[in-house]
């Protein structure tokens, strides 16, 4: 199977890879130039290497055939951030090659090694430098092929388009695929390599289009969903009414007098398939189901000061100087507590999946940011070992973090195609969709902060419950100051949530900055400080600096009055590496309560950067997405039961709320890339809500900002 | 079951169905054309649009009996004798998508308006689009994309 649209190439050539040792790794992959290098925390790696026997030293590797094409093995996927482009880029550059000449290969157990997972800003964070210094590494054997085959030193030789010629005769040359053919080199890449400065780039740093943009335009890009075997099923499995619910009795012979349904009732799996999807919908509709339900405890409302009274002791994640003597030395005192909701993630492409199951062996083609994590739980599910499932993602529709748990829709697909003995395709409804979904943890945020007569901050002291410390580290210039933390997400969270919860999105950061970034405001005002100022006298982080005034100079902080009813806002934040500083104008009408964002210029030091239009992209992205957690993304439940139900209950961003945006990019040459994948959407609320607090006198705090919660902070 | 027939993407086409059937379903299913895509089912995201008789239409909601005789055009026959569409190129040319699961729907839904309103104004685009949705939130380039091809930019 071969896009050669988008350079995904899923080759089949080794479905008999079994135990997948480093030496079979290595000989599925051919001959050629073979480097095999690590990307991410070499801790993580190590552990899960150990625990299973895969190459605990490498997670990705990149080849050089015979052909002179490059092939780039990983265990992460495309999800929408534009990877397979970014990547194949930063290789491309490195070893002096076409971008046309790189083929990705992506998210399929059996072809590449080991990864943990597809999260957050990691991809081009640590996966570029990695792939550039294993390129760098092919590039110096080429060299060195091509010096005796050249009979010319080195130094003499250039590499340009695939090729390595002398510098002072360009037909003089010989083509990678030479050099690569019919032989079997392999290095390791474990120290440093040398890379060519991010001066000399010519293809990073330039625009390039999506390599899957034909694919996705053309609908022949294919996502989980539109995977098709002969025989396959439609599966439609039994949900309860909410989480904690018990099945108390089931009658599914209305189901089972439909042609062609099969009904499965096994190990608490109650399903029902057929080989039109919508007849599988209409079984399940005629299964007749009672559930015990307890009655709720908490609710939409209720849950802050639930998750207050459970909130396990704190950890201290930083701390300078000494929150006593800030108290002391405090002219003025704050005090605020900041609360935000849950939040679904929603990606377009529910989740979904095909299994089929080939005697002691199971194929699963699967939407997930986690392949290789759900290899395992699909084995475990299935009482077999992980080498005999061969989880492969194709294009994933959305991810956002709500991709990396536990797989569900894998495993059920995968134990109903073992029951059935045909294949089994699992896609969840909307509704289930927003029902498994592991949320973005409600979470409150407390702040004290004090400033000196002259107004500086001399205290901070920042708690965050059940959100993380994400970009909660401080960058201002307070000499005492700590942030705590009160349980995570994803973990001491027994009896604290009523559903699963996870990581969305820059998880916990938005909470961090829309508190930090709101106290400043208030601060501020409390100083008669303009809120630009204040920052600047505050900060002497010259990244952090450098944003705020990026932002502040493009957008016109302050030139012209606002207008009734409308303000300006500024709020700044540091995450994954990056810097970003985001200016917003809001026009609120005080009637409805009605927030419309106007104008938002953002602006971000994410070091160097590989692919400018996409990382603006990616930051009109997370700031359009943003205005969603910050106004309107509310998720109603009652106990267990989440009311949600389908897009008309849930509001997500819309064409008509969009405002005006800008995206700058504020040179850093200096720093190696940061992340670009989450930075921009961590100051949207915050910037927002200061926006909303110019333009009406009115203080918000907490997300999302609706109409109701704007109108009665209104009445005060 | 009966007899349906229409024309799809310019073919004359004839099926055995249950006229009970969503559109959308049959696509994806014996017809093999999976770019357009299931989002909601209910007709609230947009990411099933297919174009029947110059207008956009959800196919969730579109039952085969309604179908009969109708001209209908999906993602994958905008592309013509290889050429993509003009919308199609300004989706790549903009970078107006990101994991493609909407990109059909919203391209389709644009052309369906675009043959009713060959020159929108900004107001119009916004308004024509707005229940589709992109999680992606690639909505200023989809925006930017439409405008290219209405030529009002
Ligand atoms: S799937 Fe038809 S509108 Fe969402
Ligand atoms: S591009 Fe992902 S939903 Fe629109």
């Amino acid at each position: 199977m071969k896009d050669s649209e988008s350079g995904l190439e899923v080759p089949e050539t080794a479905h008999a890879g079994l135990a997948i040792d480093r030496r079979q790794f290595l000989k599925l992959v051919g001959s050629g130039i073979l480097v095999t290098f690590f990307v991410g925390d070499l801790a993580v790696l190590d552990a899960d290497a150990q625990r299973r026997d895969y190459p605990a030293d490498f997670n990705a590797y990149l080849r050089i055939g015979a052909d002179g094409r490059v092939t780039v093995w990983s265990g992460k996927v495309e999800m929408g951030q534009g990877v397979i482009t970014s990547l194949a880029q930063m290789a491309a550059e490195e070893l002096g090659v076409a971008l046309e000449a790189i083929d990705m290969v992506l998210g399929d157990t059996q072809l590449c090694p080991w990864d943990m997972g597809t999260f957050g800003s990691m991809s081009t964070r640590f996966f570029g430098p990695a792939l550039r210094g294993a390129a760098a590494e092919a590039r110096a054997v080429l060299l060195e092929l091509a010096s005796a085959h050249l009979q010319a030193p080195v130094a003499k030789l250039r590499v340009a388009d695939g090729a390595v010629f002398l510098a002072s005769d360009p037909h003089t040359r010989v083509t990678f695929g030479q050099l690569a053919g019919g032989r079997r080199i392999e290095r390791h890449l474990a120290g440093k390599p040398a890379l060519r400065s991010f001066a000399e780039f010519t293809v990073s740093g330039q625009p390039a289009r999506r390599r899957d943009g034909f694919a996705k335009v053309t609908g022949t890009a294919k996502y989980a969903g539109d995977m098709r075997l002969p025989g396959m099923f439609y599966a439609r499995l039994l949900r309860p009414p909410a989480h904690d619910a018990t099945l108390k009795s089931v009658d599914t012979s209305g189901a089972g007098k439909l042609p062609g349904v099969i009904v499965v009732n096994q190990g608490g799996l109650v399903a029902v398939l057929h080989a039109d999807p919508e007849v599988a919908a209409r079984a399940l509709d005629a299964i007749k189901a009672t559930f015990d339900v307890p009655p709720a405890t908490v609710d939409t409302d209720t849950i802050f000061d639930h998750l207050l009274r459970v909130a396990p002791p704190p950890e201290e994640h930083e701390r300078r100087g000494n929150p006593a003597a800030g108290e002391k030395a405090a002219a003025t005192l704050f005090e605020h507590r900041y609360e935000n909701g849950y939040g679904a993630h929603a990606p377009m492409e529910t989740h979904t999946a095909l299994a089929s199951v080939e005697g002691d062996k199971v194929t699963v083609w699967t939407s997930t940011q986690t392949p290789f994590p759900n290899q395992q739980q699909v084995a475990q599910a299935l009482g077999i070992a992980p080498e005999k499932v061969h989880v492969i993602t194709p294009f994933v529709g959305g991810g956002f973090g709500g991709k990396s748990g536990a797989g569900l829709q894998a495993v059920e697909a995968a134990r109903l195609a073992k029951i059935v003995g045909r294949p089994v395709q699992v896609a969840w409804t909307r509704a289930e969709e927003f029902f498994y979904d592991a949320f973005r943890p409600a979470a409150v945020v407390k702040i004290k902060s004090g400033i000196d007569g002259g107004g500086r901050i001399v205290l901070w002291d920042h708690r965050v419950y059940w959100a993380g410390s994400r970009s909660a580290e401080q960058f201002y210039d307070v000499p005492n100051s700590a942030v705590l933390t009160y349980g995570q997400w994803g973990r001491d969270a027994a009896g604290a949530h009523p559903f699963a919860t996870g990581p969305w999105r820059a998880p916990g950061a938005n909470l961090n900055v829309f508190a930090r970034e709101s106290q400043i405001d208030i601060m501020a005002a409390s100083a008669k400080a303009d809120p630009l100022e204040f920052r600047l006298a505050n900060t002497s982080d010259p990244r952090m600096r450098s944003v705020l005034r990026a932002a502040a100079e493009r957008f016109g902080w302050r030139k012209s009055p606002a207008g009734a009813g409308r303000g300006q806002g500024i709020g700044c934040g540091i995450d994954a590496g990056a810097y970003v500083a985001l200016a917003a104008e809001v026009a609120v009408d005080k009637g409805t309560g009605s927030v419309a964002v106007k104008r938002i210029v953002c602006a971000q030091d994410m070091g160097q950067v590989i692919n400018p239009d996409g990382a603006r992209m990616q930051m009109e992205g997370c700031v359009t997405m943003g205005l969603g957690y910050a106004l309107s993304e509310t998720l109603r439940f009652k106990g267990g039961d989440v009311l949600v139900h389908n897009f008309n209950a849930y509001e997500i961003p819309r064409f008509s709320g969009l405002p005006a945006i800008e995206a700058i990019l504020v040179k850093n040459d200096a720093l190696t890339p940061q992340g670009g994948g989450e930075p921009a959407i961590v100051p949207v609320g915050a910037a927002i809500a200061n926006a909303i607090c110019d333009a009406t006198g009115a203080r918000l705090f907490q997300m999302p900002m609706t109409p109701e919660r704007v109108k009665k902070a209104l009445a005060g | 079951m009966e007899t349906i027939r229409f024309t799809l993407n310019g073919r004359p086409t004839s099926l055995e169905v249950d006229g009970d059937r969503m559109l959308l379903w049959v696509l994806r299913g014996e017809l093999e054309l999976t770019g357009t895509k299931f989002g909601c089912g209910a007709g609230l995201c947009g990411a099933c649009t297919v174009v029947v008789d110059g207008e956009p239409v959800r196919s969730c909601r579109l039952a085969m009996r309604d179908v009969r005789g109708k001209d209908i055009t999906t993602i994958e026959g905008l592309a013509r004798d290889g050429k993509l569409h003009p919308l199609q190129e300004q989706f790549i040319e903009h970078g107006a998508l990101q994991c493609g699961f909407c990109t059909s729907g919203m391209i389709m839904n644009a052309h369906g308006m675009l043959q009713k309103n060959p020159r929108p104004t900004r107001e119009q685009i916004v308004a024509g689009m707005d229940d589709n949705l992109c999680r992606c939130a690639a909505h200023k380039r989809i925006l930017e994309a439409i405008e290219a091809v209405a030529g009002t930019k």
